[in-house]
């Protein structure tokens, strides 16, 4: 039989564990699910192993998460380590897995607190080995304290120049960093500043990592475009055209960045209405004004609802707890109103950053030999040739080219393929469709599977 | 809005369903030069056609569908040139393993009856000759009954190649467009109503899958379809081991690795179908049977992981075959629904003999079995 | 090559491909072979290109590896563990085709 509860939260990055907390604080039972063996979510990642000097490294946002963390383990929250969701069915099964072997749980409401993927950088080389996301090389530093002694940045986006000032101020600073900003970008920003001038604390942050990294000697190309990752069987050098002239630097491992996405795998599987965001250049499931999606129960907290960071992240998921508990009738302690107009404030910096660091143009169109499924090795060419056959949206192509058919299920591919048909068949982004994701959620073991738990008799099956 | 004398909205068939039985009838019809109209609710393919387990099996057919399965293979045979797409084809025995003494005395008495009948596609065979196309195979398998010349295919690629021939011949195909209700003119013409205006034709064939049995009531003869949801799981690629469509005598299961090394599990568990959202979800419960069975019968499988599941919905029709023929009630109406789960195969050949029988008026494949008759008691009323 | 920041104090030691590794407590396989100057974890499934650790959270699957003897675990996503048994998979595909 199936364990029920009042409340499963998938994630525990700011959003899960702030709902969690406040659920908990109403009465509720609650169980967190993450497949991290500790709680922080990838933006506190490891932080309760931190020590002071790693803190310092980190910065001061960083080392706010302990707080959250901390409430998180005082609350009565039942918390999974190590638990993976492989898969929600419609009557709000939950299946996972923790030490390899399957669990169900089901909940009366389901937070998806799954935050966010990187956007796809579909580079020619990108997917040598040395090659990684700059976000992937911050969970190096923050995890495990390890750095690339040889690395250029490359992209566009608030966390590249994050990363960057880490490095530098773990002493490791990186090469170079390239920039992919068009020309002009700022400009067209500034007109969006005023709102974002509310956030100002954002605004000057920003400008002081761009300082430190420059005055770190770190060298900074700017309005790079053509990059090419260079390699036979792992990254010796990165390729790219900038200042009016061919650049090439040696180097042994590169950190591509180009912003992030909400992370769909959850809201697809349920099939949620999902929009698209044009400033954010991303799909986004559709939410009421309590964060429920189009499936009733299952609500989204944090990144994975459209991007906001970490502080709106932990806006929204308290808002969540306290609108469950609201919802079961339980008493509510916190002020959901002042939430919310924290929260507006905390936003007010996104259409700046959005417009600032929308993704290059070239990195939604590559070239037709440049690999976009990483999984299946699948071309742009390959993507664009099926489109020209007929197919008229991504499950189709997947159906034909094997995109999104990996072990990835899209993860990576997912927001390039959809683009890459939408530019070839002349259409605008909005009207791009999107894989339907089927479960497992991750690759399940066969023998795993096979002793999934008895939750009830089974159906008599007729002799095929 | 009504538009009824514009030539785009009539024709002399207007199909209702873009599945592999509405577009290949649309395209026999074609090429027998009349002209059609695909009405598609979603797009083509996007159902049963297109997610199937893509077997293209004549082994253990119902009797009465062994005439069209034969005929389909014979199509099967020059799939790449007749559809410009190799379909994804590929010739492989189809077996169905015995695991008992019991097993083998049922499918030794089903070949004699094929024999009898003339068919000699199936055969007894013994496990030396198993294991030359499985190479990890459990000692439990005693023998099995198999076809060496049928195969597998990719459904959405056969059923899209289909749709483009159609096309290339001059099918109308109308996506995203429901057929909701059809009346007779006083002309004599079929009217189908759609959100997007009216069609008209002479001749409606209903190839509606799952969603057949709305239209076929509403005319007075109603059908028990059951919606049915057959779940398939695919695993990661593994060493090549096993060139047969593997079925077992005894257990829902259909096995085949794929060229690339990939694995497709299927055979018929089902999962939860819902017509009215499109959906059928794969439930894991009593997928864990499937993988019970496959780790038992080919050890190798312990290796594999889970890629991704699925289920398509289907009609399923109480005696396990297809709804097929012409209506009892109505001239100028036809059906071709409720494949019961093994309709991909028959598709092309189905198609031909439904463009003979709506072009002509006749067929020489025996289509009785199949009668609507049989469910609303009817003899034909016109 | 990647490098740590800080030494690893006592030691976890597992072997990949049968070389000795030593990880600090807490350190993801992937983190720990990376700082160890491994690069290639896998053939990718294709083509049997060589491919690293991308993502590092459990997203690309680049950095999937044997693990005392079971297949297609997250590199990324496990923690090291003393004695552990990692090795790289097999290219097993016949390349494209579906
Ligand atoms: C998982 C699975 C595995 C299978 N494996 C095999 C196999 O290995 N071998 C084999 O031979 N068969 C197999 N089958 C069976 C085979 O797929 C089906 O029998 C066959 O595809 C049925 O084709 P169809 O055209 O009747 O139905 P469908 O493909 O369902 O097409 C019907 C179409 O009609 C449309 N439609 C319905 N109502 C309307 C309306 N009112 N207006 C407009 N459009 C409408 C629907 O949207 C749909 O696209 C399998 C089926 C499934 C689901
Ligand atoms: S590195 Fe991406 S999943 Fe492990």
């Amino acid at each position: 039989m199936v364990r029920e509860v009042d409340v499963a939260v998938i994630g525990a990055g700011p959003a899960g564990l702030a709902a969690a907390v406040e659920a908990a604080a109403a009465g509720l039972s609650v169980t967190v699910l993450d497949e991290q063996p500790a709680p922080g979510g990838q933006v506190y990642r490891a932080i309760e192993r931190a020590d002071s000097g790693r803190l310092a490294i980190l910065g001061q946002d960083y080392a706010e998460g302990r707080e959250l963390v901390a409430a998180f383990r005082a609350s009565r929250a039942e918390y999974l380590p190590a638990a993976t969701v492989w898969n929600i069915g419609t009557d709000r099964l939950i299946d996972y897995s923790q030490g390899g072997e399957i669990a169900c749980l089901r909940a009366t409401a389901i937070v998806a607190a799954t935050g966010a993927l990187e956007r796809p950088c579909p580079v020619p080389g990108w997917t040598l080995p040395g090659v990684t996301t700059a976000g992937g090389l911050q969970i190096l530093l923050k995890g495990a304290g390890v750095v690339e002694d040889d690395l250029v940045l490359a992209g566009a986006g608030p966390l590249l120049w994050l990363i960057a000032s880490q490095l530098v101020a773990a002493g490791a600073p990186p090469r170079a960093v390239v920039e992919t900003l068009p020309r002009g970008r700022q400009a067209a920003a500034l007109a969006r500043l005023p709102g974002a001038l509310r956030a100002a604390g954002y605004l000057r942050k920003g400008v002081a990592l761009m300082n430190a990294v420059r005055r770190a000697g770190v060298a900074v190309h700017t309005h790079a475009e053509g990059l090419e990752i260079e390699g036979e069987t792992r990254v010796t050098g990165l390729r790219f055209r900038a200042e009016g002239g061919e650049h090439r630097l040696h180097c042994t491992a590169v950190g591509l960045h180009q912003g992030v996405i909400p992370n769909p795998q959850v809201t697809r599987l349920l099939r949620c209405e999902h929009v698209w965001d044009a400033s954010q250049h991303a799909f986004r499931p559709v939410l009421d004004d309590d964060f429920q999606t189009t499936f009733p129960g299952l609500y989204v907290a944090g990144d994975a609802g459209g991007i906001g960071g970490a502080r709106a992240a932990a806006l929204q998921g308290r808002l969540v707890g306290m609108h469950l508990a609201a919802r079961a009738g339980r008493k509510v302690a916190g002020k959901p109103a002042a939430l919310r107009t924290a929260l507006a404030r905390d936003l007010a910096i996104r259409p700046f950053l959005e417009a600032l660091y929308a993704p290059d143009p070239a990195i939604l169109n590559p070239a037709d030999s440049t690999i976009v499924c990483r999984c299946e090795e699948v071309t742009a060419g390959r993507v664009r040739a099926a489109v020209k056959l007929g197919a008229p949206g991504a499950n189709q192509v997947k159906s034909l080219v094997r995109t999104g058919m990996g072990p990835c299920q899209g993860r990576v591919c997912g927001v390039a393929v959809s683009a890459i048909i939408a530019t070839a068949r002349g259409a605008p982004p909005d009207t791009a469709d999107y894989y339907r994701i089927r479960p497992p959620l991750k690759p399940l073991a066969l023998t795993e599977l096979a002793a999934y738990p008895m939750i009830a008799p089974d159906l008599e099956i007729r002799e095929p | 809005m009504t538009q009824p004398s514009q030539p785009a909205r009539s024709a002399d068939v207007v199909v209702i369903g873009g599945g592999i039985h509405g577009s290949s009838a649309a395209l026999y019809l074609a090429q027998r030069g009349l002209s059609v109209i695909v009405l598609e609710k979603d797009s083509v393919g996007r159902h049963a056609s297109g997610v199937n387990a893509g077997g293209v099996r004549r082994l253990g057919r119902h009797l009465a569908e062994v005439p069209i399965a034969v005929r389909s293979r014979r199509i099967w045979a020059t799939v790449a040139d007749f559809l410009g797409d190799d379909c994804g084809f590929e010739v492989a025995p189809q077996m169905r393993l015995a695991r008992s003494e019991e097993h083998l005395v049922a499918m030794r008495a089903r070949v004699a009856e094929m024999q009898a009948l003339g068919y000699h596609h199936e055969v007894m065979i013994g496990t030396n000759q198993i294991r030359e196309y499985i190479h990890s195979l459990s000692d439990e398998v005693v023998g099995a009954v198999a076809c060496l010349d049928d195969g597998f295919a990719q459904p959405y690629q056969t059923t899209f190649a289909i749709h483009r021939k159609a096309r290339a011949l001059g099918a109308r195909f109308h996506e995203g467009v429901r057929a909701l209700g059809l009346t007779r003119e006083a002309g004599g013409d079929w009217r189908v109503a759609t959100a997007e205006g009216d069609f008209t034709a002479p001749r409606v064939l209903l190839a509606g899958g799952l969603w057949s049995g709305e239209i076929s009531a509403t005319l007075g003869e109603p059908v028990p379809i059951i919606p049915f949801a057959p779940m398939m799981l695919v695993t990661t690629r593994l060493p090549p081991f096993c060139n047969a469509v593997v079925g077992a005598a005894g257990v829902p299961l259909s096995f085949k690795q794929m060229p690339n090394g990939t694995v497709v599990i299927g055979g018929g568990r089902p999962g939860r179908p819902d017509a009215a959202t499109n959906r059928a979800e794969t439930t894991f419960h009593p997928l864990r049977l499937s993988a019970q069975t496959c780790i038992s019968l080919f050890p190798i499988m312990a290796e594999a992981s889970v890629v991704r599941t699925w289920a398509g919905l289907e009609a399923e029709m109480p005696d396990q075959i297809p709804v097929v023929g012409p209506s009892l009630r109505h001239e100028g109406l036809y059906y071709a629904f409720g494949f019961s789960g093994h309709g991909f195969q028959l598709g092309l050949g189905m198609g031909e003999i439904m463009a003979e029988l709506i072009a002509t008026g006749a067929t020489d494949v025996d289509l009785a079995p199949f009668s609507i008759g049989r469910f609303t008691g009817g003899a034909p009323a016109y | 090559m990647a490098r740590r920041l800080q030494g690893i104090g006592t030691p976890v030691r597992f072997t990949f491909e049968g070389v000795a590794v030593e990880a600090a407590a807490g350190d993801t396989v992937a983190a720990a072979l990376l700082a160890a100057g491994h690069r290639d974890l896998r053939p990718s499934a294709v083509s049997g290109a060589p491919r690293g650790p991308y993502c590092l959270m459990g997203a690309c699957f680049d950095c999937l590896v044997r693990i005392d003897g079971a297949p297609n675990r997250q590199a990324c996503m496990t923690e090291v563990a003393p004695g552990m048994d990692v090795r790289r998979m097999a290219h097993v595909g016949k390349g494209e085709g579906r």
